[in-house]
């Protein structure tokens, strides 16, 4: 199969119609939205996900990958969109979420069917990286901890350590984790959709707060605005390429701990390249759920996530959360 | 130099010959210090090169078969993360239970609601099914001897040394913390020692340490390996300082003062707008738990650190030394110190010394008995001078007390008595 990282014309002209942010390269920062272009966020769904019992199907997800990252790129295969996310030669970092254990984090299957497109792209396995906070956390979601160069690894920034320099936007000042900063070329964000007792929600922006060495000072005023302001750190912002909402089973409340009685399977992926738009549309997903469930809103609680709204003003410019501006497919 | 005395990975013994002392600003940890945590900030246990190493290692746990055959498996299978040492570990004495097991601290005014798994805004302490915890009892990252002048305590054994030592963590984070590689980092952040507060006291007593103090960090945090270590002080008859920002709420702070002997606060400011945007606290608690510190008999200094534009206005120095002196006395010291630039306030000067000497003479206009200048060695106002015969009854030059014209904790030229704890 011919190999190509620059979209064809066929592409160059959807992604023109459709607003989308690749055009013209493969890497560009969100910082390149223009005010008229839209933001695309992709809701794949299935809702035969579970088929008959309580686990994901391996091969539904996939297609359900495949579908959501077609759509995103606007490409005619998958393989055409992982080659556009990372190129062989690239370490590649998989930021997951494993802090609540295995009921509400980022699921290993999830993991692994992403794993095997990158590797259809042409990267190795050597060159993925599965990487959370602690080894610990990412133990009790049910990953294994994994250190062979030679292997497709797994750790957590116990591991490798923090940057002794601060990095520096704002309000934050924080080390970062190595495994960012020396390990990852490229990181694909897989955060899990989810309620924040503290920060109102926790999805695309608030799951880069594992690559920081003290997330514990940033949950002051529900997370605003150090949640964008961490965001806005250059290694974050230079390297993450893509975010992978996993919503397979989604919390509406309780979170970030796993309360089962307010989980429910959503059965759904949200892919976007704009961290801002997707955690605005997971947020609505929350709200229609608890609005559903006859519950008050974030807002009325008096945690709503305003974070979202701060990572789109001007000064930081991270995405967009004007709903006119984002372009929701439902694939 | 370095003093430490490795005895196996990731952990340092002490020993007293081990200790030095330095010369440097209020309360900064030394260079030199014991433990030279300042470092640390990388993996506790793996540098880069370790970790690059060890990728020749096999996987730690056992795998499992892959949901997609022919996939490498990235589920857990037996096995687990290496055990966390729990010598570290105590439940936390001031904390409430809450439904669906969360956990509400507490042991400082912020009341954090913690989730399980989830650590409160100091990050050492955790919540862990519904139970909290503390996880830095007797893990200590910093240990040194210095004059009690450095702390600074400068009416309380003058002359004589502590014992200083602190663990990871702080339940404010000020913009301007000489500390911070420390105070802002979780205990498994930074490079830490076993030390039990039996031992702990044992090497102050061994070390001809009168006092230990609780510093560098927020004591604070660390609270049930303070009260413990106090206690195991007392028992050799050494006394124990705390240095703290006094973020405390009232209950813990009245049984810490039931084992302490004195505390210095650092007082960060004198109004809110400054604790909230510069400290990441409040003032209001701090006044407060200060004021309980005097009720109950405990000796007390204050220092305030003046930050160029921040918090070095007359009006503000004049209502601090107001309130000092209608509420807790004329006697009770009062440093005023230097700010030197560094961790997230790097665009602002040293404090010039005539804002320091503006500041003193404000306070000394009010009526304050013993107003120093901090961080500026040599300066006159480094003396303490008796409040009726105006004369020199302690010299100093930096922390070093050059003479002492006491007797009995009185003035030996006019017999008018000082106040502080001479013995």
């Amino acid at each position: 199969m011919r190999q190509r990282l620059e979209p064809n014309r066929r592409e160059f002209l959807k992604n023109c119609a459709a607003g989308a942010i690749l055009v013209g390269g493969t890497h560009r920062l969100p910082a390149f939205f223009s005010a008229r272009e839209k933001t695309r966020v992709v809701n794949a769904r299935d809702p035969l996900l579970r088929g008959a019992g309580s686990s994901l199907d391996s091969g539904r997800l996939l297609k359900m990958l495949d579908r959501a990252v077609q759509a995103l790129y606007g490409t005619d295969s998958p393989l055409e969109a992982w080659k556009k996310v990372a190129r062989p030669g690239e370490v590649v970092g998989l930021k997951v979420n494993g802090l609540a254990g295995r009921g509400i984090s980022t699921s290993v299957l999830l993991v692994e069917v992403v794993c095997a497109r990158l590797q259809d792209a042409g990267i190795p396995q050597k060159d993925i990286i599965i990487w959370d906070r602690l080894n610990a956390d990412l133990e009790r979601a049910g990953f294994r901890v994994a250190t062979r160069q030679d292997h497709m690894r797994c750790f957590g920034n116990d591991m490798l350590g923090y940057e002794e320099d601060l990095a520096i936007y704002g309000s934050v000042g924080s080390c970062l984790s190595r495994t960012l900063t020396q390990a990852c070329d490229a990181v694909i964000n897989l955060p899990v959709l989810k309620d924040h007792g503290i920060a109102g929600v926790t999805m695309a922006l608030k799951n880069m707060f594992g690559a920081i060495h003290n997330p514990n000072k940033y949950h002051l005023n529900i997370g605003d605005p150090y949640v964008a302001d961490v965001n806005m750190l250059p290694p974050i912002r230079q390297k993450v390429r893509l975010h992978i909402c996993d919503a397979t089973t989604a919390q509406y409340e309780g979170g970030p701990s796993h309360m089962p009685q307010w989980t429910w399977p959503c059965n759904s992926l949200l892919m976007s390249r704009d961290p801002v738009a997707l955690d605005y549309t997971g947020w609505q997903i929350l709200e229609q759920k608890r609005a559903e469930k006859a519950m008050k809103s974030l807002r009325a609680l008096g945690r709503a996530p305003d974070y979202i709204a701060t990572a789109a003003d001007a000064n930081h410019r991270l995405g967009t959360n004007d709903p006119s501006q984002i372009e929701q497919v439902e694939v | 130099m370095s003093k430490t005395l490795h005895t196996r990975k990731g952990e340092t013994r002490l020993s007293p010959e081990a200790v030095c002392r330095a010369q440097d600003v209020n309360d900064a940890l030394p260079s030199d210090s014991v433990l030279t945590s300042l470092s640390s900030l990388g993996a506790t246990e793996h540098d880069r090169r370790t970790f690059l190493k060890l990728a020749g290692v096999p996987c730690l746990t056992a795998c499992v078969g892959s949901c997609m055959a022919g996939w490498p498996s990235l589920a857990l299978g037996a096995g687990s993360a290496p055990e966390e040492d729990s010598r570290f570990i105590v439940e936390a004495q001031f904390y409430e239970k809450l439904p669906y097991k969360k956990t509400r601290c507490k042991l400082c005014p912020r009341e954090c609601v913690i989730d399980d798994r989830e650590r409160g805004y100091c990050g050492v302490r955790e919540n862990r099914g519904g139970i909290y915890y503390s996880l830095v009892y007797s893990r200590v990252c910093a240990a040194h001897i210095d004059p009690i002048e450095k702390k600074p305590l400068f009416h309380f054994s003058p002359g004589s040394l502590a014992f200083s030592v602190a663990t990871a963590g702080c339940n404010v984070n000020c913009k301007f913390c000489q500390n911070w590689d420390i105070s802002q980092s979780r205990p498994e952040q930074v490079r830490s020692t076993y030390l039990p507060p039996k031992e702990l006291a044992n090497l102050a007593q061994q070390s001809r340490c009168p006092a230990i103090a609780y510093t560098y960090s927020e004591p604070v945090v660390f609270y049930e390996y303070m009260r413990d270590a106090a206690e195991a002080g007392h028992a050799l008859g050494i006394k124990s300082v705390v240095v703290s920002g006094g973020f405390i709420q009232q209950d813990p702070l009245k049984k810490l003062c039931q084992g302490v002997d004195a505390i210095k606060v650092d007082l960060k400011a004198f109004s809110e707008k400054y604790y909230k945007e510069v400290v990441n606290g409040e003032l209001k608690p701090v006044l407060e738990a200060i004021v309980t510190m005097r009720k109950l008999g405990m000796w007390t200094e204050l220092v305030y650190l003046v930050v160029p534009t921040l918090n070095d206005s007359d009006a503000e120095f004049r209502a601090l030394a107001q309130w000092v002196k209608s509420n807790l006395g004329a006697e009770v010291p009062l440093h005023f110190s230097r700010f030197y630039p560094q961790y997230l306030v790097k665009n602002l000067p040293p404090t010039p010394l005539e804002t320091l000497e503006r500041a003193k003479a404000i306070a000394d206009a009010e009526g304050l008995h013993y107003v120093y200048l901090g961080n500026t060695p040599g300066n006159a106002a480094e003396n303490t001078y008796c409040p009726k015969c105006r004369r020199v009854v302690i010299e100093r030059i930096g922390f070093t007390v050059k003479e002492m014209h006491l007797r009995k904790g009185k003035c030996e030229y006019c017999q008018q008595p000082i106040a502080g704890v001479w013995q």
